[in-house]
């Protein structure tokens, strides 16, 4: 017995070790976003509270927490405090199998990409829940939007994960990133990174593609009725999500912890802070996104994943495989 | 063993706790939500007996996307409200109906388990004899070898009743203006500008 809660307690040791950081990196990363976005349209941004404005998200949770949750009368209110919760929990779970090094993960298991993909999938219920239990229009209507994006991009991003996965011959995130040890994914596959990319923003329902909660239509979609520090909920999850996004583009193209080159004093630096430079370049990447680009309509956004992205993602699956068929290069696979 | 026990217990007294309630929860939507539970426990057994892809898959197709439908579903046709009285009501017809479908599953399926014994080596997977393979490799090695036929005929219905699908809930109708995105695209200001003489005191029409 002495032994299980042994294990037990060290178990949860890990796991404050990994969320207490992405925690702060969401704080951060919040920041970053309205920093890169004020930046771009010249002007300063958060830069009042503490060193740069870094702390700005700390004070913005803070007054979060002391402001009153309101719970609509009509709301169906197991299931309004439910979605928020969800969410959360959803974004920050996916963070389990994310390896920051070769030693440096918590869950390494077989199906590694497999459970990423579910757990963002699941992303869609905080969603639909939070829009459903208010009992109100523009959050219903939010929900469905956001329901049907999440679902459609989906599609394109498994086919494009199909592609990575034909290329490495195993379902295992580390087995991923060792396979890149030659040539990042990124330059074989650049198409599909580009469509990962974008279908990651839509997923995310990040700028174009944040129809969900279009202000101008939809007040601020499923999140209208929400306050205080269920607001803060949906919000922190929505960023660990992005981050996760980054994560696992990261992983599956952009070479994972490996280093750019893998000469002396560049390989010197330890995996895991290349890991996380990559992760914010491409976070970059998407906060300029949210500055530069109007956004998208909805039927144009719906063409874009079906007719555009669906098939082309499936065209190029069958050029890889015939390439890494004809080509003699499949993966022996490691069992 | 013991944790895996524990486990094992949690989950499968969740998942049928939540399948009870599936059917004699009132309100549609819970049903829905319980249905979900359900989808992710029968997963984590899955995932327990080591059986990690169906597990994986069952969380991807059924929670991420058929339960995502049905709540869609049951949200738009707004049968939220609906007081059941299946059980209560006395003209209840849905009882013996429910009944005899039930009594025919349950034959049915006590026919397959029990015949299970008596079934004939109908395939000889050769492939299937290393032991320490992960079971997502067994799956691939079986599925695209030996079992590529029923594979492909899978996938056949799969498409054919997607097409069905397609074609019984298409209706053309007339009166709705589509926007032509090539057209949008394309539109440059000599094509969508035009400079009209005003004259004084008389003005212009627009439209013609």
């Amino acid at each position: 017995m002495i032994t299980y809660i042994n294990f037990l307690v060290q178990e949860i040791y890990k796991i404050l070790f990994l969320l207490v950081p992405i925690l702060v990196s969401v704080a951060l990363i919040v920041w970053l976003d309205r920093r890169v976005w004020g930046l771009v349209q010249k002007r300063k941004g958060p830069n009042v509270v503490g060193p740069f404005g870094l702390l700005q998200t700390l004070a913005d949770a803070l007054k979060y927490i002391f402001k009153e949750i309101i719970i609509p009368a009509s709301a169906n209110k197991s299931v309004f405090i439910l979605a928020p919760i969800v969410t959360m929990t959803l974004a920050l779970v996916a963070w389990a199998v994310i390896p920051m090094s070769e030693e440096l993960v918590l869950a390494d298991i077989n199906v590694g990409i497999l459970y990423l993909f579910a757990v963002s999938s699941l992303g869609v219920y905080g969603i639909i829940m939070g829009g459903w239990a208010s009992n109100s229009k523009y959050p219903f209507l939010g929900a469905i939007r956001s329901a049907a994006q999440m679902v459609s991009y989906e599609v394109s991003i498994g086919i494009i994960i199909i592609n990575v996965l034909l290329c490495v011959g195993s379902l295992n995130l580390k087995d991923i990133v060792i396979a890149q040890k030659d040539l990042w994914y990124v330059i074989p596959l650049f198409p599909m990174f580009v469509i990962f990319f974008i279908s990651a923003l839509a997923e995310t329902n990040r700028p174009p593609f944040d129809l969900p909660e279009a202000e101008a239509e939809l007040v601020a979609g499923y999140q209208t009725e929400y306050s205080g520090m269920m607001y803060a909920m949906f919000w922190l999850g929505e960023y660990a999500n992005i981050l996760l996004m980054c994560a696992m583009g990261t992983i599956l193209f952009l070479g994972g912890w490996l280093p750019i080159v893998d000469i002396y004093p560049i390989n010197m630096i330890p995996a895991p802070i290349w890991m996380i430079l990559k992760i914010l370049f491409l976070f970059f990447l998407f906060a300029l996104i949210k500055a530069i680009v109007p956004r998208y309509r909805y039927d144009q956004l719906m063409r874009l994943g079906w007719k555009i992205f669906l098939p082309f993602s499936l065209i190029y699956l069958v050029i890889t495989a015939s390439f890494l068929f004809f080509l003699d290069k499949l993966p022996e696979g490691n069992f | 063993m013991l944790v895996h026990s524990v486990f094992f217990y949690f989950f499968s007294i969740i998942a049928i706790f939540s399948s009870l309630m599936v059917i004699t929860s009132r309100n549609t939507i819970n049903s829905v939500f319980f249905l979900i539970l359900d989808f992710i426990s029968v997963g984590c057994l899955f995932i327990m007996v080591g059986a990690e892809f169906l597990g994986m898959i069952i969380l991807i197709v059924y929670v991420g996307a058929v339960a995502v439908l049905f709540l869609f579903v049951v949200m738009m046709l707004n049968v939220a409200e609906q007081k059941q009285s299946w059980f209560i009501g006395r003209k209840s017809t849905h009882i013996p109906t429910g009944l005899i479908v039930s009594v025919l599953i349950f034959l049915e399926l006590l026919v397959v388990v029990g015949g299970w014994k008596y079934k004939d080596d109908l395939m000889s997977s050769s492939t299937l004899v290393i032991s320490n393979v992960s079971n997502t490799h067994q799956l691939g090695l079986v599925m695209y070898t030996d079992y590529i036929l029923y594979f492909q005929i899978a996938g056949i219905i799969l498409l054919l009743s997607m097409i069905g699908a397609i074609l019984l809930t298409f209706r053309e109708r007339s009166g709705v203006k589509k926007q032509s995105y090539l057209k949008q695209i394309s539109r440059n200001p000599s094509s969508s500008i035009e400079l009209k003489e005003v004259k004084f005191k008389s003005g212009v029409k627009i439209d013609d």
